[in-house]
């Protein structure tokens, strides 16, 4: 039965990709064939445009074109931007006008360069040293930007499918609905991750972050791969309160014999402790940061070379070179929804790998 | 003379490929002898892979 | 590395930071807590079953053998009971037997002894008849003798003639 109900979920993925590749397909379509651009054009526009995809933005854009009169049309919503700079400030991202023009609150002057809000004059002109960085002074952001909706979109999301799982075992012992696909999942990282990796003694503890994780990363990753556009995973930031959480909790549940491993391996010669010892603590900062690094770079690469290949469709004008790209974005595509299923198990994995050595108990090799 | 990055991003990319490779055909090698132990196999590579992969993408994003 | 640190948005590291802590510690309290609870119960209550089933062949087997042993002791019973019967039916006969033939003995004895003393009765009875008789006879014969003389001297003579000197 569980195979089953995989199989259809996986069906319905497979169509949902196939439908989003179509999807992009005809947005760009509209803007290539209106603006008649040559190849080298058109090659800048698809950067340009995997570039702007792969970064947060502000206003929540379904879509864009340019109408016939050569205007920039943007189909959006737009979202809160919360800034602390001289106290609360909190307008809506519709001021920027997509990054068009500078926003005006109590006096002070806000413009969106390179995707960051920095504060200017009412000309908005950025002053830039010779990197090209912006040496405005920068607001504390705490904008509820497109991902973050995306985020809290998730949170209610699994909020929802799992209490309401959770209320159908009140009555029957057997899950019903989608607790069928999912409790196969959540037993799985139950038996395969947590109690071989933590142990049977301590592995109760870690279940409710491990099963968080792993559900929030692979779900969050699967909208990656609808037209949405939502590039959760594959901004450093959100790797990097994953991988922190992951850090705090092997950090905070370290036992005695954990610290003794870092700071002073035991049965080795004593020269070798001290030679250990750096590279030991060393190796407790560097497990999360290759945590975020595996998990953005993964995620990221996956969207680059899919929306390359996509892109490719535009740039190469004959069927052959065009249906090629296309087989090779669906193929892509289907990798993702894989790599989408394993990155998220590769996070909770070495989570859990990382807890089990942090309450490991006292046993001599 | 100088080497740009991008080649030493490939060679990277390369190592690491030839390293996930290997441990993918290993696993593999040890998995078809002893199918029974395959769930470890399998976790013991993809830890063995991540590592690789890890220190492929920390040396990717210094290049 | 210098784009990734200049691609860092504190906002988002923030937000996803604060909501990812509150979704874990609400799905801790509304889905993971309930959901594992009632998958451990259910194993567990899948074990139980699995372990009285296991009792009860257990017990049904123990049940089987008790039967088995019961049988087998009602069968030795039976056995040992016909056994005795029996023995006590051959003791009987035996006994029986041997009294029989004890009586049997007796009465052929006391018949043998009655026979004997009727005989010798008898037989004493036939004596003194025979004796009576013969004396009866003598009288007569002597009688019939000694009435006349002639007949008294030729029996002297007779008895004379028989003794030999």
């Amino acid at each position: 039965m569980y195979k089953i109900n995989l199989l259809k979920t996986l069906t319905f993925l497979f169509f949902a990709i196939t439908i989003s590749v179509g999807a992009t397909n005809n947005t760009d379509q509209t803007s290539s064939a209106e603006q008649e651009s040559p190849v080298k054009n058109l090659k800048i526009e698809i950067k340009e445009y995997i570039n702007h995809h792969l970064l947060d933005s502000y206003d929540f854009t379904f879509f864009s074109y340019t109408n016939d009169a050569g205007e920039h049309k943007y189909v959006s919503a737009p979202l809160p931007v919360i800034l602390i700079d001289n106290g609360l400030k909190i307008f809506s991202s519709s001021k920027f006008h997509h990054g068009e023009s500078v926003a005006e609150v109590d006096g002070d002057y806000y413009v969106v360069y390179h995707n960051k809000i920095y504060k200017t004059d009412a000309l908005g002109t950025i002053e830039s040293d010779e990197a090209h960085h912006a040496t405005n002074e920068k607001p504390m952001d705490f904008s509820i930007t497109k991902n973050v909706v995306f985020i809290i979109f998730v949170g209610l999301f699994m909020l929802l499918i799992f209490s309401r799982m959770a209320n159908s075992y009140k009555n029957n012992p057997m899950p019903k609905g989608i607790g069928r696909l999912f409790e196969p999942l959540i037993l799985f990282i139950r038996n395969d991750i947590a109690i071989p990796n933590i142990g049977e003694k301590h592995y109760r503890k870690y279940m409710s972050y491990l099963l968080t994780v792993f559900f929030f990363i692979w779900i969050i990753n699967l909208l990656g791969l609808t037209p949405l556009g939502v590039n959760v995973t594959n901004n450093i930031a959100v790797t990097l309160a994953l991988a922190l959480v992951t850090y705090f909790i092997t950090t905070f549940s370290g036992n005695k014999n954990y610290w003794k491993h870092v700071f002073w391996m035991p049965d080795v010669p004593w020269p070798m402790k001290i030679i250990l010892a750096p590279i030991e603590l060393l190796g407790t900062f560097i497990k999360p940061f290759s945590l975020m690094i595996r998990l953005y770079a993964n995620i990221t690469a996956g969207h680059i070379v899919m929306m390359s290949i996509i892109g490719l469709m535009f740039v190469f004008k004959n069927w052959i070179g065009s249906s090629l790209s296309f087989g090779l974005a669906l193929a892509l595509a289907l990798l993702e929804l894989l790599v989408a299923a394993l990155q998220a198990y590769i996070f909770t994995m070495l989570s859990a790998l990382y807890f089990g050595s942090a309450v490991e108990e006292h046993d001599h090799h | 003379m100088e080497i740009p990055t991008i080649v030493g991003a490939g060679l990277i990319v390369i190592g690491a490929g030839l390293g996930i490779g290997r441990i993918g055909g290993s696993a593999m090698d040890a998995i078809a002898r002893q199918p029974e132990a395959s769930g470890k196999i399998q976790t013991a590579m993809l830890i063995a892979a991540a590592l690789i992969e890890g220190i492929g993408f920390a040396a990717l994003f210094a290049a | 590395m210098d784009k990734l640190i200049e691609q860092f948005s504190l906002g988002l590291f923030f937000w996803q930071l604060i909501l990812f802590v509150a979704l874990v510690l609400l799905l801790k309290k509304f889905a993971w807590k309930p959901i594992l609870n009632a998958v451990n119960d259910r194993e567990e209550g899948i074990l139980k079953a699995l372990d009285e089933a296991e009792n009860a062949r257990k017990e049904m087997q123990n049940l089987t053998a008790d039967n088995e042993r019961i049988l087998k002791e009602a069968r030795v019973e039976r056995d040992a009971m016909l056994k005795e019967a029996r023995e006590m039916k051959d003791s009987m006969i035996t006994e029986a037997k041997s009294e029989a033939h004890a009586q049997a003995t007796k009465v052929i004895d006391q018949a043998k002894a009655t026979i004997e003393s009727e005989k010798h009765a008898a037989i004493t009875e036939i004596k003194n008849q025979v004796a009576e008789l013969s004396l009866e006879i003598a009288e007569k014969v002597m009688r019939n003798e000694l009435s006349d003389k002639n007949k008294q001297i030729k029996l002297v003579e007779d008895m004379l003639k028989e003794v030999k000197l």
